[in-house]
């Protein structure tokens, strides 16, 4: 057809042009076709996880096949015989099945590839976000450990500036502090003073009153709180241009010892604070972090802990150089009594000595110089002296009777004496007064008072006399009966006088002594006084003669005398009683032999050492039992003989304090008794003291004795001294082993 | 005879005893125990003892008869004996027991006889000089009253 053709005409047919176009882009489309799948595979031989291989697999060979269509195409341009055609053909249509087959399972694979994609995105937040969470840890851990650090450093001291120094430098160093500062209450508590700084050495004593707003909000919390940098608290550095860092305060609590109760916690509403200012440093970016303020508010608690063990200590310090000062003093001041009465007791001793002697002199002088001839002016003036004199006298051995009464030297003499004669003689002294007075005195003495008593008779006596002589000097007319009588237990207890709590025994008796007067009496209230020293009555009838310490004394020797003495009056002009009870000891019957008064007379050598006491003499030889019963009958004892074990074992009783035997019959019988005595008085003290006579000198038979229990062994002969003496010792001792 | 003179001879005797050891300590022990209220205690005694040695020299005699010789009977009647003359102080008599209780341990018959010759003579010579002694005491003291 070259005629329908209005085509330029080139020097190549168009036809062959397009064709060559074709054959071209065919050929490099293959190409391409065939290289893709190879650098599929290539990378993904070289990548580890891609989890579609077979679609891969399935991919390459879609585009194999692809690519080999496009290559066959290319002798499609040109006549081709039927092979080609044919192999053309099945080559598109396994492409085209593979295509299909591909396309339908994208479908489903690329929703995954997709996912994926999101997944890593989320992974990547997560990690970011774990991160992010690791280095708050790790920050938290870093902020223990210093807190940790600090506390070790702070309690490490009891030292309250070291503490505090120690806690500003580690925190200053922890959180890289541009200031760090501590503001302390002052005594008056109404301004808060600038203590401690960090960097300033020696911060001059700012202060600011603490009733600031922002004082009130810091104290209020327990947290730290961020203030201001321009408050007066933070006004630390110097001004400069720079922006200040931010800066936070924490409250301090400053316990006190008594906020430790033993079973209660401190609570915190103390009301002392101190406060503790930190400031980042200026033209930082940082900002307060809560995990820092965290380890701030812990450090100013265990700072407040540390303070207060250091006040606990300084405390318990202070309170022991008290003590020991207060011990010193005590010390110097004991030291200084017992001087002073050392010094007074010698100078009492010098006195007693020095003034008695010329009192005496001149009282025996002034009543010699009475018996001599004197004209009545004279003896009146004699009469005086004596009186004064005497008077000067009784005075002085009052006063050193009641010196050394106080002090408790005094010491009753305690003798056994006749009480009937202490009443008479005291009677005897009183008379003359009462007579010249025209008062009546009667002496009553019950019928069941014993007529001896052990006691201290001289000032039994004084006591009488004084409370005798009272009645007397303080009545102008009247009688004054004067009572004895052993008081009964229930009469003894005085309501006035609880602490007086007599407490009867066998032997002892309390005397009471009553002594009634009809004179001028004494009011009610001054009764009180009369027994103390150096105190008068007022009264205007009163001829005070006396220095007042009369019935001092006399209390204080009732009282030595576990006594207890009181004046009863019902008021002026009603007269008084006076009343004491003491306690006198009861002679007992041994002491009798030693009164003189005793009936009994003695026997030829003067002693019946053992009267009355039982005593079995056994002997089988009756010139020895004579004798040895002479001895004892001399010696006063009552004796029973027997002549052999039997009766010996028989007659024996409780009665006999002593059993004598003579135990040399070769026979060794002896001892059987007294192996026989021991079953019969198996208590001790019912059994009598078993003594052996024996004339062998040899240590077996003193062994053999103490073997089978006998209390003694004595060697005869025996004289009347050694009985007596060997009785005597057996008696108090209850065991005598003569030395063989 | 005069009270004195009396009182001078007993005294002699009495020296004499003791002198011639006859007598010793105990004796005097005993003199001692004599007062108004056992006004002839050493008397008393001694009478005791005559008596008491008597009967033991005729069991000693018996024993030392019989055939054979129990010794240790012996023994027992020599210790009474002794016993006795010790207490009242018999010194020559007790010396003499001694020496016979010697041959008593020892088993000699011969010696215990000899031995027991000697306490018997020396026993009838204390006896003799005692009564006399006693019988001048008594004297004395009726010539005293007198």
């Amino acid at each position: 057809m070259e005629l329908n053709c209005n085509c330029i005409e080139p020097h190549l047919p168009p036809d062959d042009l397009l064709m060559k176009y074709q054959y071209i882009s065919d050929f490099f489309i293959a190409l391409a076709y065939f290289s893709i799948p190879l650098e599929l595979i290539y990378f993904v031989k070289k990548s580890a996880v891609f989890p579609y291989r077979w679609v891969l697999v399935q991919f390459g060979a879609f585009i194999v096949l692809c690519g080999a269509t496009h290559l066959i195409n290319l002798w499609t341009f040109t006549i081709h015989s039927r092979t080609v055609a044919m192999v053309m053909t099945t080559a598109k249509v396994l492409t085209a099945v593979v295509s299909c087959a591909t396309a339908l399972m994208l479908v489903h694979i690329i929703p995954d590839l997709l996912s994926v994609k999101t997944r890593e995105l989320f992974l990547k937040n997560k990690a970011a976000e774990l991160d992010r969470e690791m280095g708050l840890i790790r920050t938290q851990e870093e902020t223990g450990r210093h807190v940790r650090m600090l506390t070790h450093e702070i309690r490490s001291t009891l030292d309250r500036h070291t503490i505090l120094k120690t806690t500003l430098v580690e925190l200053g160093r922890t959180l890289g502090l541009e200031e760090c500062a501590l503001w302390m209450p002052t005594r008056t508590g109404l301004e808060l003073q600038l203590s401690y700084t960090l960097r300033q050495q020696n911060p001059v004593g700012y202060t600011v009153p603490i009733h600031l707003p922002v004082i009130n909000q810091v104290f209020s919390s327990s947290r730290a709180v961020k203030i201001s940098p321009n408050c007066p608290l933070a006004r630390l550095r110097p001004a400069g241009k720079y922006m200040p860092g931010e800066v936070v305060a924490v409250r301090v609590p400053l316990l006190h010892l008594t906020n430790f109760q033993i079973n209660d916690w401190p609570e915190l509403s103390t009301k002392r604070y101190a406060l503790m200012v930190l400031m980042l440093p200026s033209d930082s970016a940082r900002q307060w972090h809560v995990h820092e303020l965290e380890l701030v508010e812990v450090v100013a608690d265990q700072v407040a802990v540390a303070l207060s063990h250091a006040a606990i200590l300084e405390e318990s310090m202070r309170a022991r150089d008290l003590l020991m000062e207060q011990n010193v003093a005590l010390d110097l001041a004991r030291r200084e009594a017992e001087t002073a009465i050392r010094a007074r007791n010698d100078f009492l001793a010098v006195m007693n000595h020095e003034m008695r002697t010329p009192m005496h002199a001149i009282i025996a002088l002034s009543s010699l110089l009475q018996e001599t001839e004197l004209t009545p002016e004279q003896r009146l003036m004699v009469e005086t002296i004596l009186k004064s004199s005497n008077l000067l006298a009784t005075l002085i051995n009052d006063v050193l009777d009641l010196s050394r009464l106080e002090d408790g030297s005094l010491q009753l003499d305690v003798a056994t004496f006749n009480l009937y004669a202490v009443f008479r003689e005291v009677l005897n002294l009183i008379k003359p007064i009462p007579s010249v007075k025209k008062l009546h005195v009667s002496l009553n003495l019950a019928p069941d008072l014993p007529e001896f008593a052990i006691g201290d008779d001289k000032r039994l006596m004084q006591t009488i006399l004084n409370v005798v002589g009272n009645a007397v000097k303080f009545s102008k007319e009247g009688s004054i009966s004067i009572t004895a009588f052993v008081a009964k237990p229930e009469s003894l207890r005085d309501p006035r006088a609880p602490e007086f709590f007599p407490v009867p025994s066998d032997n002892h008796f309390y005397l009471r002594v009553q002594v009634k007067d009809s004179g001028s009496g004494i009011s009610p209230q001054d009764i009180p006084k009369l027994f103390t020293k150096f105190a008068q009555n007022q009264a205007p009838t009163r001829n005070s003669g006396g220095s007042g310490l009369g019935l001092a004394i006399c209390k204080r020797f009732v009282n030595l005398m576990d006594g207890h003495i009181w004046i009863e009056s019902e008021g002026l002009g009603k007269g008084c009683t006076a009343i004491f009870i003491v306690k006198l000891g009861i002679p007992e019957r041994w002491n009798e032999s030693k009164i003189p008064f005793m009936p009994k007379a003695s026997t030829n050598h003067g002693q019946t050492a053992f009267p009355g006491l039982k005593v079995l003499v056994m002997d089988e030889n009756g010139v020895s039992r004579m004798v040895t019963k002479g001895l004892l009958v001399h010696l006063g004892c009552d004796v029973t003989m027997v002549s052999s074990i039997e009766e010996c074992l028989r007659v024996v009783s409780h009665e006999h304090k002593v059993v004598l035997m003579d135990v040399c019959v070769p026979g060794m019988d002896g001892y059987e008794i007294a192996v026989r005595i021991h079953e019969k008085f198996p208590k001790r003290h019912e059994r009598p003291l078993i003594v052996a006579l024996t004339g062998n000198t040899d240590k077996v038979t003193k062994e053999n004795c103490m073997r089978v229990g006998m209390d003694g062994v004595i060697l005869k002969p025996v004289s009347l001294d050694k009985m007596r003496s060997v009785l005597s010792d057996l008696l108090e001792h209850r065991v005598l082993f003569e030395a063989i | 005879m005069d009270r004195n003179r009396l009182q001078h001879q007993v005294a002699c005797m009495r020296r004499s005893l003791f002198d011639q050891g006859y007598l010793d300590e105990q004796f005097i022990q005993l003199e001692e125990l004599q007062d108004d209220a056992n006004p002839n205690f050493v008397q008393e005694i001694v009478t005791l003892f005559y008596t008491d040695s008597a009967r033991l020299i005729q069991s000693i005699e018996q024993a030392l008869n019989s055939r054979p010789i129990d010794f240790s009977k012996l023994d027992d009647y020599m210790h009474q004996f002794k016993g006795s003359s010790s207490s009242i102080g018999a010194k020559k008599v007790t010396s003499e027991c001694t020496v016979f209780r010697e041959y008593c341990r020892a088993e000699n018959a011969e010696g215990c006889i000899r031995s027991f010759q000697q306490v018997k003579q020396e026993y009838a010579i204390l006896r003799r000089k005692l009564e006399v002694y006693f019988q001048m005491v008594r004297q004395a003291a009726v010539a005293h009253t007198a």
